[in-house]
């Protein structure tokens, strides 16, 4: 589960954070998720909740913000909006289009309670 | 090498870059705390680790990924023999259980460790940074690291590596790397194995090196047959020249080293002396 991993990744960072800044609670959790990212935001929710529990952010809110994936077409050079890797450019129909943005996995910040 | 990694420690997160800032309208007693952190930071620290370690011993290292059952062990034993006569080779393997690609890569006499990932799908940088504890690094020579058999999640976790190769088996079906894009947008090489299999497959190799270039128009494509040998000389210089190149940047950096201190000196000598 690639999920998992990154749920536990995402637990430490957040637990980390929480106890330096001396909360009792984390209330929220946001993350900035691309669209193009390679992980599945409901697969990624449910390894959270199954991560975070007896932690500092046991039962936090966990909100994913999406990131729309757009890419440079290789053809006509511009700027487009991409659903999905690879897709043809929807300007010119070029086959090649190289991702610009849209593969995020970031946390974002974490609401604490003291 | 990870003596400094903290692991087992729950609180340490050695490297961690993570900075908190504080917004200013929030509630006494609940506040918003900024991170701004890459969920996969703490195995891109470990990776650039690794990264440097294979660096400064001048080793080329390799991270090989497939689905299960496309000969990444069959073509790494084949590699070891064929190799470790001109150059040290050493294997790290992963599994999610035991130790069978470890022991028949071992008896084609190369040392190799294996890592089982028990309900983990792919390797991770920190992990092959504790697998180097319990290998000879391969100095001036070439490290293959076998990743989990799995064409999806591998492609995110960095391991220090410079190149990833991925392995394509003509039994897979030719539409593989549209179906694993990120798989294959993440390849530095695509060998495309068992092609001595061809004539009873249905597997279009033009179209499947089409999807391939689609991905990824950067990719190098080699073709081959690890059980019978055919296309692997290309592959074995491949690897010689990922070597070679390893070599001359440790030989590049080292002068560049020598040259900062032959000027310190100079330098010194001209104070003194003036």
């Amino acid at each position: 589960m690639h999920e998992m991993a990154l749920a536990e990744s995402i637990l430490r960072t957040v637990e980390t954070v929480a106890r330096r800044q001396g909360a009792v609670r984390v209330a929220e959790v946001r993350l900035e998720i691309g669209e193009l990212a390679n992980v599945e935001v409901a697969a990624l929710e449910f390894a959270l909740a199954a991560a975070l529990r007896d932690s500092l952010a046991d039962g936090a809110h966990i909100e994913c913000l999406i990131v729309p994936g757009q890419g440079r077409c290789r053809t006509c050079g511009e700027i487009v909006p991409l659903a999905a890797l690879y897709d043809p450019c929807p300007r010119c129909d070029g086959a090649s289009v190289q991702p610009t943005g849209g593969q995020e996995l970031r946390i974002k910040d974490i609401l604490i309670k003291k | 090498m990870c003596a400094t990694c903290g692991c087992g420690d729950p609180d340490a997160n050695l490297h961690s870059h993570a900075h908190d800032h504080h917004d200013h309208h929030d509630h006494a007693d609940s506040r918003r705390v900024s991170i701004e952190q890459d969920i996969l930071a703490r195995n891109a620290e470990f990776a650039a680790e690794n990264r440097q370690w294979f660096m400064d011993s001048g080793v080329l290292a390799l991270n090989l990924l497939s689905s299960p059952g496309s000969g990444k062990t069959t073509l790494l034993t084949r590699t070891a023999q064929a190799l470790r006569a001109e150059f040290p080779v050493a294997v790290i393997s992963g599994d999610q259980q035991t130790a069978r690609d470890a022991e028949r890569i071992q008896a084609a006499g190369v040392p190799a460790v294996q890592i089982n990932t028990g309900k983990g799908c792919h390797l991770d940088a920190h992990g092959v940074g504790h697998a180097l504890e319990h290998l000879p690094l391969p100095e001036g020579g070439a490290l293959l690291i076998e990743n989990v058999g799995n064409l999806v999640c591998p492609a995110d976790f960095d391991l220090g590596e410079a190149y990833k190769v991925v392995l394509l088996s003509v039994t897979e079906g030719e539409d593989k790397p549209l179906k694993y894009a990120n798989m294959f947008a993440a390849a530095g090489l695509l060998v495309l194995n068992k092609i001595d299999l061809l004539p009873y497959v249905d597997f279009d190799v033009a179209q499947c090196l089409e999807y391939a270039r689609q991905v990824n128009p950067d990719v190098q494509i080699l073709q081959l047959s690890a059980r019978t040998g055919v296309g692997l000389d290309a592959w074995l210089d491949w690897i010689r020249q990922g070597q070679r190149q390893a070599l001359a940047d440790q030989v590049r950096r080292l002068e560049a080293k020598l040259a900062t201190v032959q000027a310190r000196l100079t330098r010194s000598e001209s104070v003194r002396h003036a």
